[in-house]
């Protein structure tokens, strides 16, 4: 930096100088609690897991067709066609292994998680999910996958209601 | 062009739930340390002064918002204040209604600019503008260096 | 650009985000030898309000940019921010309305406890994302790992990014993680988060501001202000947030903000006509993807450049002189100050031990943002 400059601004503080109280502070934890519409579009996609399929819409702007599902098309700027049920196969686009759990504490038992891309819909529509039924030695992109539904009665309308991704099986899709 | 399909039954339409949850922890700052620890430790309130503007801020801040400068300047307030305003408050912050109607005031001190929002410390019926206050502030075993630990403003 | 400024950048500052701010502003005023009632207009460039912990914080922190009575905005493009408030600020005296300009960055990440993850978490889609219960790590994984595999990268060589940068640090006074000594195996022992992510391939959160003052050519004439650098390009772009619809292997949104910028600098060969380069580098794999982003390599080439020492600082094409966010911190917009307040330094001969030893004119700062959508870019020449 410039000679000129001598003093560099910023009064440090460490863990235990906020933790242990030793600067003045104030805490405060907000209660802030939502209720998301899930709108047209999502509204019937959470229907259809909770049905066990897949649903797209498409765009005949672009011959597209757009999973997940939206009533407008972002590249055409025009409203979407039709509902087309697509398959629930599809290709690892990408994937991680993950020694991090959602707050970022370690896990010994890493959670395989990644991009399928799903057949039926247009090239590389994805969805993000998890994978099982595969070690972390034998996961790679490219690799073709089947969603494993819960049962209908544990079902509620959520990308959960499928379990995760697993290797096609010869014969499979 | 509109969306081609609309659903009209609103129990067709799903909602999602969930929080944002995030705790905080605000550090008081480098003008902020000066106040809150001098609060804590001797009671006392202080101000942040800018000579050249002949300006004095309450809360004190690092820096003058006119000319720039940073400043070191501390002094205390006056001992007196007077209320600029006051509103009652019937209900707590979520809503629920407290069980005696609570004033709260912004006050203001001779010379300086800005003020403290605090309690008043007097009956609702009793609350009004002008009145000359001075702080109440909690014994020094309950003062944990935040604006809690002046307890209100009390006539004068 | 007449002046630059900003605050050391540490995982936590006692500062409050107006106190951070003023430090930075002062420090641009004073190096550019004004005071605040030369500036007519102020840009802030914040991200989340969620961070510091205050709804509507550009409003809350005003008074330390020195906004208070002034024409006053604050721009948030994630990441981006970095990089787009100086665009921001370029089009307050691009525009002929104001002379001289002050735009400050600011970040305090350490409010946000237990970790500023937590209020991360919030990008993701309620609908489609958060059931699975994401760590933010997985996007840039994901990304990572398709970029890797596509192009048969080793991770070797991406670390080689984190080794360059946190020993450029070493040059910079500001700097939360200079490590003169760090190696290739430092980073390849280091702790797996999310394959293929380990710890020393990540910038820390921090908390820092940094700032820079903006003037018209006839401000600079009449003042006769010497220290100065040029904005000759600026471009902004953003991508859909269906990111799993996307090939991740290229980031074409900062590849459109880049060919927007060289239109109005006039570059047609970036790779020749432009002598370094401070691509966003949140993560080691993302100077490559963003070099080549920026079309300063060729798709899947930007390892081989660094391999060969191409964008060592003493390098044909230096990148990250400053350090990076690798090695000087992350409090994502106050990053400025080593993106693009490090093209003005550079540019000036004011950049000290990290100044590039050779002569440099036409520099290019970049900034990605969002849920891997955002590509803001500056171009500056001396």
């Amino acid at each position: 930096m410039t000679a000129r400059i001598k003093r560099w601004p910023g009064v440090e503080l460490g863990a235990a100088d906020l933790y242990e109280g030793k600067v003045t502070q104030t805490r405060f934890r907000p209660d802030a609690k939502y209720a998301w519409s899930a709108g047209e579009a999502m509204s019937r996609f959470l229907e259809e897991l909770q049905r066990g399929r897949f649903i797209a819409r498409t765009c005949t702007g672009c011959d597209r067709i757009l999973f997940p599902p939206r009533m407008f098309c972002e590249a055409c700027f025009r409203p979407t066609d039709e509902w087309r049920y697509i398959q629930d196969t599809g290709t690892i686009e990408t994937f991680s292994i993950s020694y991090l759990d959602r707050d970022a504490k370690r896990i010994t038992d890493p959670i395989l998680v990644g991009v399928v891309s799903l057949d039926g819909a247009s090239p590389k529509m994805g969805l993000m999910h998890y994978f099982a039924e595969m070690t972390k030695e034998e996961i790679r992109i490219g690799m073709r996958v089947k969603a494993v539904w819960r049962p209908p009665e544990e079902r509620r309308g959520s990308v959960l209601d499928v379990r995760y991704f697993r290797p096609l099986r010869e014969g499979e899709g | 062009m509109t969306f081609l399909e609309r659903t009209t039954d609103p129990r067709r339409l799903r909602h999602w739930e969930g929080t944002l949850e995030a705790d905080y922890i605000y550090t008081s700052g480098l003008a902020g340390e000066r106040f809150f620890t001098a609060l804590r430790d001797d009671g006392r309130i202080l101000a942040s002064r800018c000579d050249a503007c002949d300006l004095a801020y309450l809360p004190p801040r690092l820096f003058c918002e006119r000319c720039f400068a940073e400043l070191a300047a501390y002094d205390d307030v006056p001992a007196t204040g007077r209320v600029e305003a006051v509103t009652v408050a019937h209900a707590d912050r979520s809503g629920r209604p407290l069980p005696e109607p609570e004033a709260w005031a912004l006050v203001s001190f001779r010379g300086i600019h800005g003020g403290l929002l605090h309690r008043l410390l007097v009956p609702a019926g009793k609350a009004r503008a002008g009145l000359a206050v001075r702080p109440r502030i909690r014994p020094r075993a309950m003062r944990t260096g935040t604006i809690a630990d002046i307890e209100g403003f009390e006539p004068a | 650009m007449i002046g630059a400024g900003m605050t050391l950048f540490r995982r936590r500052l006692q500062e409050t985000p107006p106190e951070l701010c003023y430090e930075a502003a002062r420090m641009a005023l004073d190096s550019a030898g004004l005071e605040l009632s030369d500036i007519g207009a102020v840009v802030s460039g914040s991200a989340p309000d969620a961070f510091d912990g205050v709804h509507m914080k550009g409003e809350y922190y005003l008074d330390g940019c020195g906004g208070v009575g002034r024409p006053y905005m604050r721009v948030f493009t994630g990441g981006g921010t970095g990089v787009f408030s100086t665009i921001a600020g370029w089009w307050h005296v691009a525009s002929g309305l104001f002379d001289a300009v002050l735009v400050v960055n600011e970040e305090k990440m350490s409010c946000c406890q237990p970790h500023p993850q937590s209020v991360f978490a919030n990008i993701w889609d309620p609908i489609l994302d958060r059931p699975l219960q994401p760590n933010l790590v997985w996007i840039f994984a994901m990304e990572m790992n398709r970029y890797m595999t596509v192009h048969g990268i080793k991770k070797e060589d991406i670390a080689l990014v984190a080794v360059k940068n946190k020993r450029n640090a070493v040059g910079h006074p500001c700097a939360q993680l200079a490590d003169p000594n760090i190696t290739v195996d430092d980073v390849m022992r280091s702790e797996v988060m999310a394959w293929p992510v380990q710890r020393l391939d990540i910038s820390p959160p921090s908390d820092g501001a940094s700032a820079i003052v903006l003037a018209s050519e006839e401000f600079i004439r009449r003042r006769r202000i010497k220290d100065r650098a040029w904005v000759s390009g600026v471009g902004w772009c953003i991508d859909s947030t269906m990111w799993t619809d996307r090939d991740l292997v290229f980031p074409e949104y900062v590849a459109r903000a880049a060919k927007m910028a060289y239109k109005m600098a006039r570059i047609d060969r970036p790779r020749k006509q432009i002598d370094f380069a401070e691509p966003y580098d949140p993560f080691d794999y993302k100077e490559l993807h963003h070099l080549e982003g920026l079309l300063l390599a060729d798709r899947g080439e930007a390892p081989t450049l660094t391999r060969e020492g191409v964008t060592a600082r003493d390098g044909d094409l230096p990148t990250c002189p400053s350090g990076g966010l690798l090695g000087v911190g992350n409090p994502i917009a106050a990053t400025m100050g080593q993106k693009i307040g490090e093209l003005f330094w550079q540019l000036t001969g004011q950049a000290g031990t990290r100044q590039i030893p050779h002569e440099v004119r036409t520099g290019v700062a970049q900034a990605w943002g969002d849920l891997m959508q955002y590509g803001s870019v500056v171009v500056m020449r001396a």
